[in-house]
């Protein structure tokens, strides 16, 4: 049996210009188009555009918005206020994480607010699955899938606010980090938050899908003599793993709870209740069992996902969840689980495929970037 | 002196393999193919394998690692390995630009019997990575 995957409305120009593509969450993606250190770099130095269309868009319209989403995500939402954005987590009744999202609160040109939820490609049908039965306590509040008829682009990189500016009708430096407003941009709204996931500065745009292109094209226009250049899955990968942030499937699961996976700034345990609140607090009570850290393997060898982390004595303490390369560093680094009495060791060893490796603790995030 | 590719021999699995004779014995010299190198892409990392060790064709014996995905490498041929080019790990950006001469992995000093009739010429192996896209 073959599953039809979707294509982005951008599927045509990753084709022309040498998009590698990839199935990836239902969707066919570009992994990459010359390569993947080379597009990780020019985000590093200059921008990168991603497409991140995969990415699933549900919209609430309604009174009572808030307080539905309230009662779904980890972190306070009630009070976010219009031209806000909030990261938080939809868990299940017993605190495994569901999907990590982001929640815009946003107001149409006409006066019309509502919220938007980002939620993981992967895991869109899940939450969709999740948040209907839960909805039917909230007759007053409408979701709605707009990711089919909207496109999402992510511009990434020192040299992107400026860029933007040039090309917008608005001033985009003006938005702060994790603020994002609706503007009117070629005549057609726009959702633009300063957002990302790449630990660089930069806009996530939500455009209409027959928008996408024009958007598209004017961006790496904008951006031409700066050296902004189209990046894939994999760029965006080994961006996001120096920037220490949680990937969905690989650090974050059904089967770890986000004060195990170092997210507890993203839960509002206190004076409130959601799904998931009840497990929450006694896992905060007690501690929890692991705890996520950075890990930077001697030599050149990069450890992968699911390579055992052992202890200075050689006891199995932990899992690598994510692990790779740096190309901003030059060495490999790697995201892993480790049990919390391990959580302060400096010293661990991680088997890469039967060889036993030293390696270091390292502070999240691995890349950090220059104060502008 | 450049190693013609259209004269050697290539695995599915996009090893190539230079059969000649040195000091009267069969000696195998095996790298990896432009083609596959193309598609990796990025190398960060290279395993070869201890002198001496004894393969069987098919065999993996080592890897080499992108900075996506960890590929094996697979022996076409079955023998002892007597030479390892071991500056390659530390000069994987050359691979690209020289897979058939820089880019030589390992010698294999071939034993017994060793068939090569399941290794392809250089005009099927490029049918093949031409199917592949």
């Amino acid at each position: 049996m073959t599953i039809e995957l979707a294509k982005t409305p951008l599927d045509a120009w990753h084709r022309a210009n040498g998009g590698k593509m990839v199935p990836f969450a239902g969707y066919e993606m570009p992994v990459q188009y010359e390569s993947i250190v080379s597009e990780h770099q020019a985000c590093r130095r200059a921008a990168a555009l991603f497409d991140v269309s995969h990415m699933g868009r549900l919209r609430f319209d309604g009174d009572g918005s808030d307080q539905f989403l309230d009662h779904v995500l980890t972190r306070k939402v009630a009070d976010l206020p219009v031209g806000g954005v909030r990261y938080g987590l939809i868990c299940n009744e017993g605190g495994g994480i569901l999907d990590d999202v982001l929640v815009s609160h946003v107001e149409t040109p006409s006066q019309r607010r509502f919220h938007l939820m980002v939620v993981n490609a992967s895991n869109r049908e899940k939450i969709l699955r999740w948040l209907t039965p839960i909805l039917d306590d909230f007759p007053t509040v409408t979701m709605s899938d707009r990711t089919q008829l909207t496109a999402m682009i992510a511009v990434q990189g020192p040299a992107a606010m400026e860029a933007c500016k040039r090309l917008f009708s608005f001033d985009p430096t003006r938005l702060k980090y994790y603020r994002a407003v609706i503007t009117d941009q070629f005549a057609k709204p726009v959702i633009v938050s300063r957002t990302g996931y790449t630990g660089e500065d930069g806009l996530e745009l939500i455009v209409r899908a027959e928008e996408a292109n024009r958007i598209w094209e004017n961006l790496l226009l904008a951006g031409r003599n700066d050296g902004f250049i189209a990046a894939g899955l994999g760029a965006r990968d080994t961006l996001r793993l120096e920037a220490g942030m949680p990937l969905y499937g690989h650090e974050l699961s059904e089967s770890i709870d986000p004060l195990s996976a170092g997210l507890g700034f993203a839960c509002t345990l206190e004076d409130r209740s959601f799904l998931g609140s009840e497990a929450l607090r006694k896992i905060a009570d007690s501690g929890p069992s692991t705890v996520r850290v950075g890990l930077r393997p001697e030599g050149k060898r990069p450890a992968r996902e699911g390579c055992p982390v052992l202890d200075r004595e050689g006891q199995k303490i932990g899992e690598v969840t994510s692990g790779g390369p740096s190309p901003t560093l030059g060495y490999p680094i790697a995201m892993a689980y480790v049990d919390r009495a391990n959580a302060d060791d400096s010293e661990f060893k991680i088997d890469i495929r039967g060889k036993l490796v030293d390696a270091k603790s390292a502070k999240l995030p691995f890349y950090k970037r220059p104060k502008s | 002196m450049s190693r013609d590719e259209s004269k050697l021999l290539y695995a599915e699995s996009h090893e190539w393999v230079d059969l000649a004779e040195e000091d009267g014995k069969a000696v195998g010299t095996i790298g990896l193919s432009g083609f596959a190198l193309e598609q990796l892409n990025d190398l960060v990392y290279m395993e070869l394998p201890e002198l001496g060790r004894e393969l069987t064709a098919g065999e993996e014996f080592g890897e080499v690692e992108s900075v996506k995905a960890v590929s094996p490498l697979y022996s076409p041929v079955s023998g002892k390995v007597v030479a390892v080019h071991e500056d390659l790990p530390e000069s994987l950006e050359k691979l690209n630009d020289d897979p058939y001469e820089f880019g030589w992995i390992v010698k294999v000093e071939i034993s017994g019997e060793n068939s090569v009739e399941s290794l392809l010429d250089h005009a099927a192996y490029q049918k093949q990575c031409a199917e592949a896209g």
